[in-house]
């Protein structure tokens, strides 16, 4: 493990773009688990102040040196805004991503185990399911899970829906990695060793294969981390993710939508600018990731 | 090539009559149809009616063979929210996201094309180098940012453009179009270039490659040492080879314009199908879900079934590995 890390950070080094883009991750997500604890929750309706409401950014004429960036229609600090937003946006990616590793590497030890019929009915699942683009899948099954829930939905529900259906809209691109790695480990000789001391199967591909085939998967979970963020972003600003008293990056790019017509552009443009900065440098990070780790892997789009 | 197609033509069947199954069970499963369509006051004779014009009270296999046949006859169900046939709602939103997504295909193909063969023949310039650094955007920017800012920008501080509807349109029966309107044009813009930002940075960058990749290979090299024009190489031996796979992989990116039309028709407010579909989620209108997916998946795997048919016409030696 401690030869792996200092290759990362040697190789890290050796390359400044990675470096600044790790930096600016770093930073970013340091300022949005760190602020918000200290700070009053500026989407508590206690703490509105709507006579600061639409003022323009600091260097602008009639700018506050209180608001660097201003403030939006219910008088919140952008900044301070963004803080809670850029937490929920990498709460929900980080999730998941989560629940479509879960998913996507249990299916594709289970078909490249057991084989047979259970390998190809997933795989034709997996077949169908790349019919669809990701985004699309999420829409989906965002919009279908919130039809069957009706009038139930609450914040934390909604905060769930987003999370399962972006996660189950990315299980296809692990199972087939970790299946197509597992019939290849399944010939060598540990597998059989391994076999001949009597472990079960479950076990074989538990403890033995599977810290064997996690290393290209957990790349592409890297690279797909940028792209859940935008999704639940994306899903948000649609209206069918997050609601609007819940700030992510999303809900705020949303909100801000509103007034953009009449002048207020910065309620929109900043959670737009941090929104890209941030999913840029986490796949500059990635991209980095993959060349270290698995320069055989190509990111294909 | 017959044994190859009509097992291509097969599979493509079995996936489509499963993409349909799937949306059978979304409208057979979520919502209920007779308390989205019946009045509050609709007597048991009415209900019995809706149950029985529904075929609710068949078997499941038997619903399903019935959604099957509507959906080759165009009969598509009935609207939860508008109370309308699904098939009329689609047909009605249909021309606006035609007109959008070509638009953005006409962009991409004149300036895609262009700027790609520029820069795979001259990967060293500066302006390749300018295109190339600006196209990282055009693949990291998420397609409702690039809508807000260009509104930002062109509607908003400039004032140029309209940044929602379709302008005025002229109704031709069976196609109302924005085509033949001044109006019409400048609305047009802003969301197809939205649209096809993506498909632009995605065809220069893949055309850059191939025509870098060709100019290294062994026949362009042997066409330079006969001393065949520079020009010629590239137009006519280079671009010919690198065209074909990019008009394939134009084909397959048809999901991905489908999904990011939704989200630039919702930034610009445009009345297409991506619209409707979102409006239908957010109301859990399961018919028009689960008719829109149908048609998608239907459009999608038509268009790679083409795309592999067409392989062995190009390239006989597909039809050898595979036999």
């Amino acid at each position: 493990m401690r030869s792996t890390s200092s290759r990362f950070l040697s190789s890290m080094l050796a390359a400044p773009a990675a470096s600044v883009a790790g930096l600016i991750v770093l930073l970013l997500a340091l300022a949005a688990f760190a602020a918000p604890p200290f700070l009053a929750d500026p989407f508590n309706p206690m703490n509105a102040s709507l006579l600061d409401a639409f003022t323009p950014p600091a260097f602008l004429p009639n700018g506050l040196p209180a608001f660097p960036l201003g403030t939006d229609d219910q008088g919140r600090d952008m900044l301070v805004a963004m803080a809670f937003g850029l937490r929920t946006s990498i709460l929900i990616g980080v999730s998941s991503v989560a629940i479509g590793l879960l998913v996507g590497v249990s299916l594709g030890l289970l078909a490249g185990f057991a084989g047979g019929k259970i390998d190809a009915l997933i795989m034709r699942i997996a077949d169908v399911q790349l019919a669809y683009p990701a985004l699309l899948l999420a829409m989906i099954i965002d919009g279908s899970v919130r039809s069957a829930f009706g009038a139930l939905i609450d914040v934390r529900v909604s905060v769930a829906i987003v999370i399962v259906s972006i996660g189950f809209a990315f299980w296809v691109q692990y199972a087939r990695t970790i299946r197509s790695s597992v019939l290849v480990e399944r010939g060598q000789d540990y597998v059989a060793a391994a076999r001949v001391t009597g472990r079960s199967g479950l076990a074989i591909a538990l403890l033995h294969i599977l810290p064997n085939v996690m290393a290209p998967v957990l790349v592409i979970a890297t690279i797909n981390l940028g792209i859940a963020i935008i999704t639940e972003a994306t899903l948000s600003f649609l209206g069918i993710g997050l609601p609007l008293t819940h700030a992510s990056l999303g809900t705020l790019i949303r909100n801000g939508n509103n007034f953009l017509q009449s002048g207020e552009w910065w309620i929109s443009v900043w959670p737009c600018a941090l929104l890209v900065i941030f999913v840029v440098a986490v796949n500059v990070l990635g991209d980095h990731l993959r060349d270290v780790f698995n320069p055989k892997l190509r990111r294909r789009r | 090539m017959f044994r190859y197609a009509s097992a291509r033509i097969a599979q493509t069947v079995v996936v489509l009559l499963a993409i349909a199954f799937i949306g059978f069970l979304l409208v057979s499963n979520l919502g209920d149809p007779l308390a989205s369509l019946l009045p509050p006051d609709a007597t048991p004779q009415d209900r019995a009616a809706l149950i029985a014009t529904l075929h609710l009270d068949q078997p499941v296999a038997m619903r399903f063979l019935t959604f099957l046949k509507g959906l080759l006859v165009g009969d598509f169900g009935i609207s939860y929210r508008s109370h309308e046939p699904v098939a009329a709602l689609i047909w009605e939103r249909l021309p606006a996201t035609v007109e959008l997504a070509f638009a953005s295909l006409a962009i991409t193909l004149l300036v895609g094309v262009p700027l790609g063969v520029y820069c795979g023949i001259r990967p060293r310039s500066a302006l390749a180098k300018a295109v190339m650094f600006v196209s990282i955007a055009g693949v990291t920017l998420p397609t409702f940012v690039v809508g807000i800012l260009l509104i930002a920008v062109f509607s908003v501080k400039l004032g140029l453009l309209p940044s929602f509807g379709r302008g005025q349109t002229v109704d031709l029966g069976f196609w109302k179009t924005g085509l033949l309107t001044a109006s019409g044009w400048r609305a047009l813009v802003l969301p197809a270039i939205t649209l096809s930002l993506f498909q632009v940075t995605f065809v220069i960058r893949m055309i850059r490659t191939q025509l870098m990749e060709v100019g290294h290979s062994e026949f362009i090299r042997f066409a330079r040492a006969r001393g065949v024009e520079a020009r010629r190489i590239w137009f006519v031996h280079a671009l010919k080879n690198t065209l074909l796979p990019v008009i394939t992989v134009l084909a397959l990116q048809f999901g991905n314009i489908i999904a990011f039309s939704v989200v630039t028709e919702n930034v610009f407010a445009w009345p297409g199908l991506g619209s409707l579909f979102l409006q239908s989620i957010q109301t859990a209108d399961m018919p028009v879900i689960s008719v829109y997916l149908i048609i998608i998946g239907a459009i999608f795997m038509m268009l790679n079934l083409l795309v592999e048919l067409s392989y062995p016409l190009i390239d006989q030696r597909v039809l050898r590995e595979r036999a």
